[in-house]
């Protein structure tokens, strides 16, 4: 290898000798380009093991019985067929509604991400690829919302939804969640980067009209980037707590209002709170499974753009 | 556009004069409009629904806070500056400013050491590393309830998990629903468990983004992997880490969900040691008081500690960037005090202390300053799109 007499060149001596010293010794260089040791995957390993743990303790917690519990800190180290029995007791529970709050949570779930990534595209096209006069101003408009707490202009919300009867009805959860100013950000940074000027010009030129172009050509450039909110904002609505603890009520409630329903109900019967607890999850981990590739690169997409 | 013009110039027919002259069809001016007011269509349905739920609702907090209002009877006579005086001598709003703090802080430092930690390690060459991603991100999608739920098990006073792992390295089981302290420790963990994942991509993906020579051109420096690791990537991904500490910031001080439900109350406990200002705010509006106009007060006032802590935020992070690359005048300054060191030092007798970098290689520029080693070209993201809008935050 010539590149110690590169070094000795550009660096003096010292530093090839050094340089060369440490090739020996196998100095292993940062970054990805370095193969991971055994320590690595301890640490990692270790790292799952935390993140998995509390919800496999849910499990344990949902299979015992509540003196077992009160008196172990791990009842019992498997899971049993008992946990059954609680999802059976909250399921069937008419005081929890549980069937009604699934259904709450999905339709609040899938509006609210059609609704955001429809918004955000058309808005972020708007701001990325077409010309109109305050378009700057406008943009940093967004970007400096998405720092203000919104959430506390929960007062007057409540007052106004409670002014034209929405009050414990879905779509007062559904309508502020209709759009977001991250979306919009977002949608702006990856069409600005994803969407080249050509295409849209190309459609344009074959005569169609400006919402064609957006549906036909700028949607499906968006694709990637809008199944990545899509999905962000599912799970954000999905385990959202605080505005639908204020606005619905426990007989028409979404999943997380089931978790505080099993808690003011069976508060002693510690093992079916967590049965349902669990149950309660169980959806979100069903889709991580399939989709979490996705969420993963989606963040990672994001964290570096811009 | 030009370039498929639907006229054909190539054949000069000589009636071409007798042709009327061009009107612009209807459907013409129809597509004249349509470039120029689609622009503002598309953006306006974000806009207007943004303005209806979010903007007018938090400047309509200012107008409720200045009235008597109450959940039941509804709006009341004009009473100025009353809820706000009446706000700042209850003494339960400044604890829960202090728990708020005091969790916020308990959350965010950690956080941020942990996730860059485990972010180092992700960025290596790993077999299954999708898997390990996926891994990581588990906790995200289990709703902050549930989380407080199981955590609130986890760390039960008699019989917890938490307090059994304790006793086994010797340490007597903590109070963690009786002691101030240990309760914002826990509540901090829930939050830490659900987003030191998140954060963790994010530093991962700025991480990849690093230069690959700037390692190649560490190791030949010879520094090890520790060094390469606090020379060359933790500079690199500072933009990244002023990035999630501001997000983290908004959200971390807007914390519920896992006070609400890590006791039976979930109103802070008997004492309201481990009550936020959220919670605060909740339990005036809709708790035992019922007085809007004195929550609308509080949510003002957090408002303003949000905003406060950010700019304090934003004006320490202005200062580490700028200190970072082109710190000129700090370096300037810190120059002249390193060659006055070396002068002293010289009158003594002695060598100066400068430390040279390990490994035997002299430094690049002698009596260089600290500041980070490798000059960043591109910075990876300030202002990246990653997390979570205000609104949605925890």
């Amino acid at each position: 290898m010539s590149s110690v007499a590169v070094t000795a060149q550009t660096a003096g001596a010292g530093a090839a000798r050094a340089a060369a010293k440490r090739r020996q010794r196998k100095v292993p260089l940062g970054g990805s380009a370095r193969r991971a040791g055994r320590l690595t995957y301890f640490l990692l390993g270790a790292v799952l093991l935390i993140s998995i743990f509390p919800l496999y303790y849910t499990l344990l917690l949902g299979s015992s019985d509540p003196v077992a519990i009160a008196q172990n800190p791990i009842p019992q180290w498997l899971p049993d067929s008992s946990l059954f029995s609680q999802f059976a007791t909250v399921i069937t529970d008419s005081n929890i509604n549980f069937w009604k709050a699934l259904w709450n949570s999905t339709l609040i779930g899938v509006f609210s991400s059609l609704s955001v990534v429809f918004f955000s595209t058309l808005a972020g096209y708007s701001f990325a690829k077409l010309n109109f006069r305050g378009r700057g101003p406008l943009l940093v408009f967004v970007i400096a919302t998405m720092a203000v707490p919104v959430q506390l202009g929960i007062i007057p919300l409540y007052i106004l939804m409670s002014e034209i009867g929405w009050y414990g009805q879905v779509q007062a959860v559904i309508v502020p969640g209709l759009v977001t100013a991250f979306g919009v950000f977002w949608m702006t940074q990856y069409l600005s980067e994803a969407l080249p000027y050509e295409l849209i010009e190309a459609a344009r030129v074959d005569g169609a009209s400006m919402f064609r172009t957006f549906w036909s050509v700028a949607m499906p450039a968006a694709l990637p980037a809008a199944a990545m909110l899509g999905l962000f904002q599912f799970v954000q609505q999905w385990t959202n707590y605080f505005w639908p603890s204020i606005i619905l009520t426990s007989d028409n409630p979404t999943l997380p209002l089931v978790v505080q329903s099993l808690r003011d109900n069976y508060f002693v019967d510690y093992s079916l709170v967590m049965g349902g607890v669990f149950l309660v999850t169980l959806p979100l981990l069903i889709m991580f499974f399939f989709v979490g590739r996705q969420l993963v690169a989606g963040i990672m997409a994001g964290a570096v753009k811009g | 556009m030009a370039l498929l013009s639907p006229t054909k110039p190539a054949q000069p027919r000589d009636g071409s004069d007798d042709r009327p002259p061009r009107r612009l069809g209807f459907s013409q001016r129809l597509g004249r409009l349509d470039v120029k007011v689609s622009p503002y269509l598309y953006i306006s349905p974000f806009f207007l629904l943004f303005a209806v739920v979010g903007l007018f609702p938090l400047a309509y907090t200012a107008v409720v806070s200045v009235y008597e209002w109450n959940l039941l009877g509804g709006q009341g006579e004009f009473v100025g500056m009353q809820n706000y005086v009446d706000v700042l001598q209850q003494p339960t709003f400044w604890k829960s400013v202090g728990n708020t703090f005091s969790i916020f802080l308990f959350s965010s430092v950690p956080q941020v050491i942990m996730a860059i930690t485990i972010a180092a390690l992700l960025d290596q060459n790993l077999r299954a590393a999708t898997f390990w991603r996926m891994g990581v991100l588990v906790p995200f999608i289990v709703a902050p309830v549930a989380i407080s739920m199981i955590f609130g098990r986890l760390f039960a006073d008699q019989y917890g998990f938490i307090n059994e792992l304790l006793g086994l390295v010797g340490i007597d089981p903590i109070a963690w629903h009786g002691d101030r302290i240990a309760s914002h420790v826990a509540i901090a963990t829930m939050v830490n468990y659900r987003w030191t994942g998140y954060n963790t991509l994010i530093f991962l993906a700025a991480m990849q983004a690093v230069p690959r020579d700037l390692y190649e051109a560490a190791v030949i420096d010879g520094a090890g992997r520790v060094r390469q690791f606090f020379s060359v990537t933790v500079p690199q991904i500072r933009a990244t880490v002023i990035f999630v500490v501001i997000t983290s910031t908004v959200g971390g001080m807007q914390i519920f969900d896992e006070v609400r439900m890590y006791d039976a109350g979930g109103l802070g406990g008997p004492n309201r040691d481990w009550m936020t200002t959220v919670v605060y705010l909740y339990d005036v509006a809709w708790g035992n008081q019922k007085n809007f106009g004195r929550a609308a007060a509080v949510a003002w006032l957090l408002f303003l500690i949000i905003v406060a802590v950010g700019m304090v935020n934003f004006l320490m992070t202005q200062r580490i960037a700028t200190a970072g690359p082109k710190g000129a005048k700090i370096s300037r300054r810190h120059t002249k005090r390193l060659m006055a060191e070396a002068r002293a030092a010289a009158a003594r007798g002695e060598t100066p202390t400068t430390s040279a970098p390990p490994g035997g290689t002299p430094g690049p520029q002698p009596g260089s300053p600290p500041p980070p080693p490798v000059d960043p070209p591109p910075q990876p993201s300030a202002d990246s799109p990653t997390t979570n809008s205000g609104e949605d935050v925890r």
